[in-house]
């Protein structure tokens, strides 16, 4: 599970308190995330935006929370995610859970490769202390300790 | 029963939202088969399944599906999760 971890959620993966401008600025710092630690190519950061702009802010599943993340394709070299943090949330257009301060990069090859990495994240954040103490994690790995409890 | 996740590409919120589920209905007693979809290939798939979840967002490519289609604000909220599983629960 430790692995699993560090080759799904590496340093370079993360980016605390960052400044984003809007919602597209947001997403490209995530899919920064993802293409410094090779994941994806830039072209995914790209996909990620237009998932958006062609289905709405669906992605924001939860108050403050965005899953930023587009299909498999051959811009995803590798399943991965990415972990921003913004020191300044900024509205996706959903009415139920903007504005959004965390935005967590996906890229999967297939469903099923971050299965135990997203079982993990789902846990942590449907717990109100865990989330909280994920908003307020200083470092990587403070915040993949919460996320491995 | 049998539950289908919906999201827009059939990997992200939509497994998000499965592990959710699970747990919610694993604390209810209830025994949940939970399968994830996007929301391109779910009218087709959708009507082999008791229930379809999905976000608000995205229940207009569901409409003219015969099963019950409910929508989640807060994919990560287990009490919302456990009012709509307590509706068909029996």
């Amino acid at each position: 599970m430790a692995t699993d971890f560090e080759q799904f959620l590496p340093d370079s993966a993360f980016l605390i308190d960052a400044e984003a401008q809007d919602w597209r600025d947001a997403i490209r710092l995530a899919g920064k995330g993802l293409v410094d630690s090779g994941f994806t190519t830039n072209a995914y950061t790209d996909d990620m935006i237009a998932t958006v702009e062609a289905m709405g802010p669906y992605i924001v599943i939860a108050p403050g929370l965005a899953l930023a993340h587009s299909r498999p394709s051959a811009a995803v070299l590798h399943t991965g995610l990415s972990w921003v943090r913004l020191s300044k949330a900024v509205p996706f257009g959903n009415e139920a859970n903007d504005p959004v301060s965390l935005v967590i990069g996906l890229a999967g090859r297939d469903e099923n490769e971050h299965l135990q990495v997203m079982s993990a994240i789902a846990r942590a954040l449907s717990n109100p202390q865990a989330s909280e103490e994920l908003r307020h994690a200083a470092t990587p790995e403070a915040i993949r300790a919460i996320l491995q409890r | 029963m049998n539950i289908l996740c919906v999201c827009g590409n059939g990997i992200g919120t939509s497994v998000l939202l499965k592990v959710n589920v699970e747990q919610v209905a694993s604390d209810m007693n209830m025994d949940v088969n939970v399968t994830t979809s996007d929301a391109g290939s779910a009218k087709g798939t959708a009507n082999m399944s008791d229930l379809v979840l999905t976000s608000p967002q995205l229940a207009a490519e569901l409409e003219g599906v015969d099963v019950p289609v409910e929508t989640i604000e807060n994919f990560m909220d287990p009490d919302e999760v456990k009012k709509i599983l307590e509706k068909y629960a029996d």
